[in-house]
Parts: structure tokens; sequence; C-alpha cells
């Protein structure tokens, strides 16, 4: 893993780089929560989904949930890491949304550890461990302003959230530009539901980002570094960690110290406030949670794991790609893929159809489909034979595509037939770029004498003979070639 | 009862200022005397403790558990869960089907 | 029906009354007002109790009789009266741990060990006292009220227990539950002479028994014979799927075993055991020794070394955990609340207010402990301390089968004797520390009088899951006194 970003276009102000590392909690989609059996189920009535566990009442004991467990393995495989031997540990600290004032978490031990995650681009973030815990309760604060303590009159708390399963998932500081820290959380993202860990959701928490910002000069020791919470989209994640680095720079170049701490992120005046400052911190006096044991999946449960994974998104870019090779179209390929269709263009070609057509047909006209497309791939398929066999030009092939997406299928050649596309011999195509040649005698000069804007002329000229059925390049290459022997 | 316990007669193994730094991370209010007195008592028996600083425990693994059990879980089922109403009338405060606190304040001081 | 037996009539041993019950020869009901009738007269007194639970245990007794009637099988402890220490939860009944910040807390959910108990048949007869939150030696650290000693009730019980072991002592119950987190059970058994265990870790679930350091309680029985602590030691042991903590195996079996006498069996007398215990003491000690070489038991001198660290590393490890399992006691959700303008104000004064003074000082000594700069001195160092006293037992216990050891340096001291100076009540614990701190069972066996003639017991220790050997030892010695 190098540490230069392989990206083009690097981040720099003033001279200073930026190293970002990403902290995220993902909810697990277990049914019940990590240490009892309560369900795990966001938007019920408060309070409904309670145990003497997730209550932390007096006397009550957690028990470890496989599935949380199978999970968090899946999603550190998908990342690359090892699953190792991992323990609990309490970290204690008093706030009303904590039941037993200690949250369980794992600390020195965690499940998975030493990863990396490649973004689309190619560029690799390291992944320094992923571990199992608790999440915590919910408050409402009534009385201040926006619904913030600051200014509340007292606040309601709701213990339905609390226990559900969450991982954190720690990056290693190798982010240097907010697109690759949006690149990062949407990768993940799509991993993250792939393996059908979590539906991570941003906007309803199932789904949280916290970014670690610091500047330094290249080469320098890593500069003192701030904590972003309240990233609620990916958007705020790249905002705010645009803004964050701004003002640390600003800092920096009028001799201000940085000071480590929390910062709260602003969406509505795009600015990151003081949270806490961590040199305040709360001791959590970690220590290792005695009512629950080791944890240690041997290598078959490992191994059956990590075959039950399905198609990363990375890899699925990769096969697409393979199989498009002839005709390389990277955006093509990220789009497809985000959307769910590679698999159909695999289904297309595996029906006969040209893979390279089809990507780019289904990367424009099948926005609206989803990842189970109407359109039956040998529809597509024949489409796009008639397509490189010469028999459809690029422009009718449109039209007809807009009809077959229309009627969630239809027969190619019968949809072109009926709109009179008719494949032009060659002779008859032949003859047309004679006639234009001779009607366009002036382009005809310039286009031999080497400028190549005269082929405008001499083409449309063919078109408009043709009423548009031409094969514009068809018409090129026979334009070249009587170009060579004049 | 408010004796004078002189603090240079307390051991130097803990001092006042960790006690009330370790009362306030337990949430626990002292006072003077109830600090002097604690700092008396918990200086005392950290000397009794300070004979385990004599034994040699390299390569000595720590104990956290009696007995060496590992993988313990349970399968992703519902269970019965509690009735709202019989935990929220052992509530303090209840509003509204949840638990009321008064303003989250002050936590991180 | 012929007539039943009532009154004088009526066993004082509990597996005698479970038989009768079940065969119809005794009354539940009977049972229970024999021992209601008692705490009436005598608990004002001794002060055995925080709440006796006269109509759920009429209701109870009166179920179990109507189900014999029926030709219902009953359980192992049919119409058995059992008192139950104040810290084990009951559903919709108070459960204090004799502390104010739990003052009239009623529990949503019942403890495994009542729930068990109520699927033997058993009937709950009360919530006894304990010093707060199981944290001493004497009970007298009780929010409400010291309970004493039924021999001299001048004298204290001993703790944490001490309800438990008086309302056995005093004819309160047949038996009880305790737990045991340093010597809560053994301690107050030998010092009110009954017998109490302490089974291996993990033996007994601890689910709803409220907890003061994790890795070292256990519930565990108290009665007036080796025989019935057995039984209700039975009927309450075995995996529990919602304590990721238990044993993997079913119930102990014990009871079977008890008549099996101890010839061949290797006795261990520990020659580098801390000096502290009293000459009555280890005289009675030495008649025990005497008594199983009688009976055909080898006694084999045996070295535990690091025997003499275990307070220290009890008194850093116990209330470490119990910093950590008493921070959920701050006025949110149940319990005790004191207003306040802030959430932090009120866990302030919730805490200072609901807390005893043992309770607050075990909580402040465990949160240093473990903060940051002194986990690797104190909490840190105890945990290695821990591994080396296991390892040594585990030496020892090669070359024997039990150990003998006191229970309690003393008998009985006075009520106030050792509440001004914390560390003399903590060496009370110094012999029945070691145990909890293995996971190892323990158990005191009353083994006659001492000084003014207050009761003396005997600890046996045996490896893990080895109750059987210990209980067979503890039966010999009880036999060798009748």
């Amino acid at each position: 893993m190098s540490d230069r970003p392989v990206d083009a276009e690097l981040w720099t102000l003033r001279g200073y780089e930026l190293v970002v590392g990403l902290e995220v909690h993902v909810e697990l989609l277990t049914r019940t929560k990590l240490f009892s059996g309560s369900p795990n189920h966001f938007g019920d009535a408060p309070n409904t989904n309670i145990d003497p566990v997730s209550l932390g009442l007096p006397g009550a004991l957690p028990v470890l949930n496989r599935q949380a467990v199978e999970l968090a393995m899946r999603l550190g495989l998908a990342l690359n890491c090892t699953i190792q031997r991992s323990t609990f540990a309490r970290k204690n600290y008093f706030y009303p949304d904590m039941p037993k004032a200690y949250q369980i978490s794992q600390y020195d031990e965690p499940i998975s550890v030493d990863g990396w995650l490649d973004l689309p681009s190619g560029f690799r973030v390291g992944i320094e461990r992923g571990h199992l815990e608790e999440d915590t309760g919910k408050s409402t604060h009534i009385g201040g302003s926006g619904g913030r303590i600051h200014g509340s009159d007292h606040s309601l708390i709701d213990f339905n959230r609390a226990g559900v399963p969450l991982v954190e998932i720690v990056s290693r500081p190798d982010i240097r530009t907010p697109e690759q820290a949006k690149s990062y959380v949407s990768e993940l993202r799509a991993i993250l539901i792939a393996v059908g860990a979590s539906d991570a959701k941003m906007e309803e928490g199932s789904m949280r980002v916290d970014a670690n910002v610091s500047v330094r000069l290249p080469g320098a020791e890593l500069g003192t570094r701030c904590e972003i919470k309240n990233l609620n989209s990916i958007r705020s994640v790249g905002r705010a960690i645009e803004y964050e680095a701004q003002r640390q720079v600003g800092m920096i170049d009028a001799g201000e110290n940085i000071r480590q701490e929390t910062r709260h992120w602003d969406e509505n005046d795009g600015r990151t406030h003081t949270l806490r400052s961590k040199e305040d911190a709360d001791d959590y006096r970690y220590f290792q949670e005695p009512d629950l044991v080791v944890v240690d999946p041997d290598a078959g449960w490992i191994a059956q794991v990590r075959s039950s994974l399905p198609v990363l998104p990375a890899a699925r870019r990769q096969r697409l790609a393979d199989l498009t090779a002839l005709q390389p179209d990277a955006e093509a390929v990220l789009v497809v893929t985000e959307r769910g269709q590679d698999e159909y263009v695999l289904s297309v070609a595996q029906a006969g159809g040209d893979a390279g057509r089809a990507l780019v047909h289904v990367k424009e006209a099948f926005a609206e489909q989803g990842d189970d497309p109407l359109v039956p791939a040998a529809d597509l398929a024949k489409l796009t034979n008639l397509e490189i066999d010469g028999a459809l030009t690029a422009t009718q092939a449109k039209q007809v595509l807009a009809e077959i997406v229309a009627g969630n299928g239809g027969d190619a050649a019968a949809i072109a037939a009926s709109k009179g596309f008719e494949a032009m011999d060659d002779s008859e195509l032949e003859s047309m770029v004679d006639d234009a040649i001779s009607s366009q005698a002036d382009a005809w000069m310039k286009f031999c004498a080497g400028d190549g804007k005269a082929m405008g002329a001499l083409v449309g000229a063919v078109m408009k003979a043709s009423k548009g059925q031409a094969d514009g390049k068809a018409v090129t290459a026979i334009l070249n070639e009587r170009r060579e022997n004049s | 009862m408010g004796s004078a316990i002189a603090s240079d007669a307390v051991s130097d193994r803990i001092n006042s200022e960790a006690v009330a730094k370790v009362a306030k991370l337990a949430r626990l209010s002292l006072s003077d005397d109830e600090l002097l007195q604690a700092t008396h008592q918990l200086s005392d028996m950290l000397d009794h403790f300070a004979d385990i600083d004599a034994l040699d425990l390299e390569g000595v693994e720590p104990m956290t558990h009696p007995m060496p059990i590992a993988n313990v879980m349970r399968d992703d089922i519902e269970q019965d869960v509690l009735d709202r109403e019989e935990v929220l009338s052992a509530a303090p405060v209840a509003e509204d089907g949840r638990f009321r606190v008064p303003p989250i304040l002050g936590l991180d001081d | 029906m012929a007539d039943q037996k009532t009154g004088d009539q009526i066993p004082v041993a509990a597996t005698d009354i479970s038989w009768e019950v079940r065969n119809g020869v005794t009354r539940a009901a009977d049972v229970l007002e024999r021992y209601l009738a008692e705490i009436e007269r005598r608990d004002d007194d001794v002060h055995a109790f925080n709440l006796v639970l006269v109509d759920e245990a009429r209701a109870r007794a009166a179920e179990i009789d109507d189900n014999v009637v029926m030709g219902r099988v009953l359980g192992s402890l049919a119409g058995v009266p059992v008192a139950l220490k104040d810290n084990m939860c009951t559903r919709g009944i108070p459960t204090t741990c004799s502390s104010r910040i739990l003052d009239g807390w009623k529990p949503p959910y019942d403890a495994t060990i009542v729930t068990k108990l109520r699927d033997a048949g058993a009937v709950i007869i009360g919530k006894t006292n304990l010093d707060e939150f199981a944290m001493g030696s004497s009970t007298e650290n009780s929010a409400f009220g010291a309970t004493h000693n039924p021999h001299d009730l001048t004298r204290v019980p001993g703790g944490s227990s001490g309800g438990s072991a008086a309302a056995v002592a005093a004819g309160f119950a047949p038996v009880s539950l305790g737990s045991d987190t340093g010597g809560s059970i053994r301690q107050p058994a030998a010092l009110c002479g009954v017998v109490g265990v302490k089974p291996t870790y993990g033996a007994v679930s601890r689910l709803g028994l409220i907890a003061f350091a994790s890795s070292l309680d256990q519930i565990g029985p108290m009665a007036n014979n080796v025989a019935d602590s057995a039984l209700l030691l039975e009927a309450v042991s075995g995996h529990d799927p919602l304590d990721s903590t238990s044993i993997q195996q079913g119930p102990l079996e014990i009871s079977k075993q008890l008549d099996w006498g101890v010839a061949g069996l290797r006795v261990g007398r520990i020659t580098d055991l801390p000096e502290g215990a009293s000459p009555d003491v280890n005289e009675r000690l030495e008649v025990a020794f005497d008594a199983l070489r009688a009976a055909g038991a080898e006694i084999v001198d045996v070295e535990v070394p690091a025997f003499t660290y275990g307070l220290t590393a009890y008194y850093l490890i116990a209330p470490a955990e119990a910093s950590s399992n008493l921070a959920r006691y701050d006025g949110v959700r149940f319990g005790l609340r004191i207003d306040a303008p802030d959430t932090n104000a009120m866990y302030l004064a919730t805490r200072t207010e609901g807390f005893g003074d043992e309770v607050k000082r075990r909580i402040m000594l465990g949160t240093y402990a473990l903060s940051a700069g002194y986990y690797d001195a104190y909490y840190g160092r105890a945990l290695k301390v821990r591994r080396r006293i296991a390892l040594d037992f585990a030496q020892a216990y090669e070359k024997v089968d039990v150990l003998l050891t006191p229970a309690s340096p003393t008998v009985a001291f006075r009520m106030g004797d050792k509440t001004t100076d914390p560390m003399s009540m903590y060496l009370c614990d110094t012999y029945t520390i070691p145990s909890n701190l293995t996971g190892d069972p323990g158990m005191s066996v009353p083994f006659g009088t001492g000084e003014s003639g207050l009761p003396v017991g005997v600890q046996v220790l045996a490896p893990a899951l080895k109750e059987d050997v210990m209980f067979r030892t503890a039966a010999e010695l009880e036999r060798s006194m009748s």
C-alpha cells in the first residue's frame, strides 16, 4: 500500500496535504439484539422492544447473538480482514441512553483486523479493524431549539435501540481527498448491502460516519486531528472534510495550534463546531467483560462464511470490464454495476449478444429498470447483433431500443422493419458517397488535402440523401478509402 | 467525624486529588471531611495491597475468567419482551412511554 | 386422609420435609406455619428478614398441598420453605440488596434460581438481610439495620449473607440461599453454626443475582445439615442458556455419594496458610483432621504459596468489577432518584444519597484500580496474581483430593468491633477468598464451638466440579460430631 494516492486529482491547499481516517458504525441486519432476544426493529413504539438486558436492570446478563458474529465475519472477510479470536470489553461512562453506564464493545482483541477496501478508482484504503459493540438508546430533547440539548427542559429516553448490534469499521488514515472519502463510504455501503450485513441507510442512522481529519506538509509528521460527527449523507462527508481541512490550514497559517477535539458538522451553516474537547475526555476504564466468554471462530466456520460471500462490487465491476474489454467504458461499468444491472449485461452476452453494445444501451436507457430489468436479455441480444452486423445504424438502434424498453421487450428485427429501417447494401451506399463527392467538390478537395473537418459536409450530404438511413461509420470508411485511392 | 486527620499523615499511595477525581468519575459527592477520610482509608488499603508488588509475575497470563469456556452464543430468535407498563411503573419519572430525565448537561465536566 | 403431623412432629430436615409432603404425611401449609410462628416469635430480635412473604408463601403452600391431593408429581423440594438473600430478583416482590438505592424496587422478572425453586415445589418464605450490595462480612452494612447472630444477639452473624445464615440458625427456615463473592456464604455459615456452600463458579446460574463482582459471585445453599445443602444445590444447579458463564452440564449430583466416607481420600493441610486464625478455631481444625484420619483419610501436607496474596488480588478485582456493575444505579430507569436541575447533578445526588459508606469506598477503590495510568499496577497485576493462585492450587490438587482450612479466622465478633477499620473487616475473608478467585468450590461445615461457646466452621475446599468429593468429606466431619 503506497501512501501517495493513485488518483490524478490530489488535494492540496497552500502546500498542505489532507489526512483522513473514517470510522463507520453500521447496524447489523439481525432479527434480535446483540446480547438479548428483543427484536432489532426500527420505528416501533418507544420501549416496546426491551428486556432486562437491554434496560440494564439489576441481575441481567448478556448472551451473544450468533448471527451478529456471522455478519461481522462476513463483513470482515469482504474487507479482506483476518478473522481472529476476540474478547469483549466494558467501556464505562455515564449517559442516560446508556442503560448499564457501560457499553459492551471490543477493545484489545477485535474480531477483524488488517484488511483493505479498494475504491473504484483503484486506490486502496487500509482497514485497521472491525469490531462488534452494542448500540445505545435514543434521547429526545424537549424544550430547546431544534431538538438540541442546549436550552432543553428535559429529555425522554427510548431504549428500543439499546443493544442493537453494531459493527464499527476503522480505516487507516490513508484517505487524501474529500472525493476519496465519499467514494470509500459509497463503496463500503455497497459491500455492506451485498453481503447482507446492513441496509446501511445514513438517513435512518443504520450507517454512521465519523471523520478524523488533519493536515500536514507532505513528508511531515501527522498533524493534530479533529473528529467530525453528525455526517448524515455522503455529500456531508465530502463537504465537512473540505471545510475542516480549510479551517485547519487557515489556523496553522495564522500561527494557531489545532486543538484535538470532537466537532459537530452543521449541514445548514456548512461549518464544524466544537462539541467537546478530547483532552477532557472520560477515562473509559476498559476491562474485559466478565459476563461474556471468548469468541474463537474455528477455521471451518470462517471457511464456510468465506465461501458463502457473494461476488462483491469491485469483483462485479472487474467482471463486467473484462467482458467489455474490447470497447472499454469505465464510466458505464461503474454506473451499470452500481444499479445492479451488471449481471443483466452478462446474461445478454450469454444469450449471444454483443456485450459492449449492451453495456452502452443499458447505461443509457435502463436507468428506470432497477436491478432486475424487465426486457428479456434475448431481445436486447438480438438488437446488438443487428447493430454489429451493420443491419442497423447507431441512430436506428437507439430508436428500436426505445421501443423495446417502452414495451418491456420486443423483436428488434420486426420493430426495425416496421419503422422502415432497411439495411443499405454496399453498392447503394457507395454510389451515394460518390454522388456526395461530386456535389461537394470543394469539401472533397479540402478533405483530400488533409482537412478532416471537411468530412462533415460530405457525410452530411450522404445522410441527407439517404434520409438518415446511412451508417455513419460505413460512410466514413468509404470516404477514407476513396481518398487513399485518389 | 471531622477529626483532624492531617493530610500529611496520609501515605503517598493515593492523595486527595486522586480520590476527588475518582469520586467524580464514579459520580459520588464527598464533603471535605469525607474526602480526607476516604483518602486515609484508601491509602491504608493500598499500603496493605502493596504486598503483590514483591511477586515475580513474569510470563504469568492474566486470569479474567475462572473457567476456560469459549463460544457461548444463542440463536437469532425473538424472545418475550418486557411489558412496557410494568417497566415504566418502576421508573422514577416516565412520560410519553419513555423515561424522563432532567436536561442532559454537565456530563463532560 | 390420615392424621398429618403438625408442630413439633414436623421434621426439621429439608430432605425429610420434602419426602413427607410429597407422600401426604405432612402438609406444606403446616410446615410453613411452624416456621412463620418462629419468625413471629424471634425475628424482631434477630432481624434476619427484610421481607417475610406471608401471603405469597401461604398461597404457594396451599397450592402444593392441592397438588399432593390430586396425585401430581412434585419436585425434590416440595413444601420446603426457602429463604432468599435479598439480592436475588423475585418478580413483583421488592428486591433491595439492603440498599436505599433499590428500596421498594420490584423486578419485572425472576432469577433463574427462583424459577427452579418454584419448579421444585419450594415455598419462598422471605427475602433476607445482607450487607448492602453483598459488600461486607458482618451484615452491619445494611441500610435497613443489622442482623444479629441467633446464638448471641450482641454479635454479628457474619456477612454478607448474614440474614440467610441467621434464618437457618434461628429456625426461621430449614434452608436458605445466599451468595458468595469472597466468602459471603461460608463465613456467616461458620459464625452461625450452619452449613454453607459456594459451588464451582458457573454451577448455579447468576441470572437474576444482582451483581457485585461478576467473575466471583456464586449463589449457594445454607442449611442445618450437609444432606439438605446437597438437596438444595442439586435443585438449583446446572447449565442456564441465559448465563454465558454457566457450566455446560446439567445439575450437580451429590446426594448419592454422601455416605461413601473418606477412606482412601487424600486430605491436604496447607502448611503455609496465612496466620490470623484464633487458637480456638485452629484447635477445632486439628480435631477435624483427626476425625478424617480416623475415618481412613490420608492427611498430606501441601503448600499454596500464593494463597496469602488472595486478599489483595480480591480487593482489587472485586471492587473494580463492582464499580462497573453498580454504575447502572443512576436514577434514570428504576430505584431511587434525587431530583436535580441536570442529569449529572441527578447522578451525583442519587448515588451519594443512595449508597452506604462501604459501597462508596469499594466503588472508589475499584474505579481507581481501573483508571488510566493505574490499571497495570492494580487491576492488571491482580489478574496475574489470580492466575498464580490458581496455578498453586492446581499443583496442590495433584497431591490431594480436598483441602481443609478454617472458614472464618474467629468466632462471631461483637457488633461494632470492626466497623471503624475497613481493613480489619476485610481480613475475615482471608481463608474463603482464594476459592472465589480460582472458581473452585468450598463449603463450611459446623464443627463444634470455640470461645464463649460460639460456633466454629471448618472449610472444605475441592477442585472445580468436584462437589461430590467435597460433600463426602463434609458429611464425614458432620458424622464425627454426632
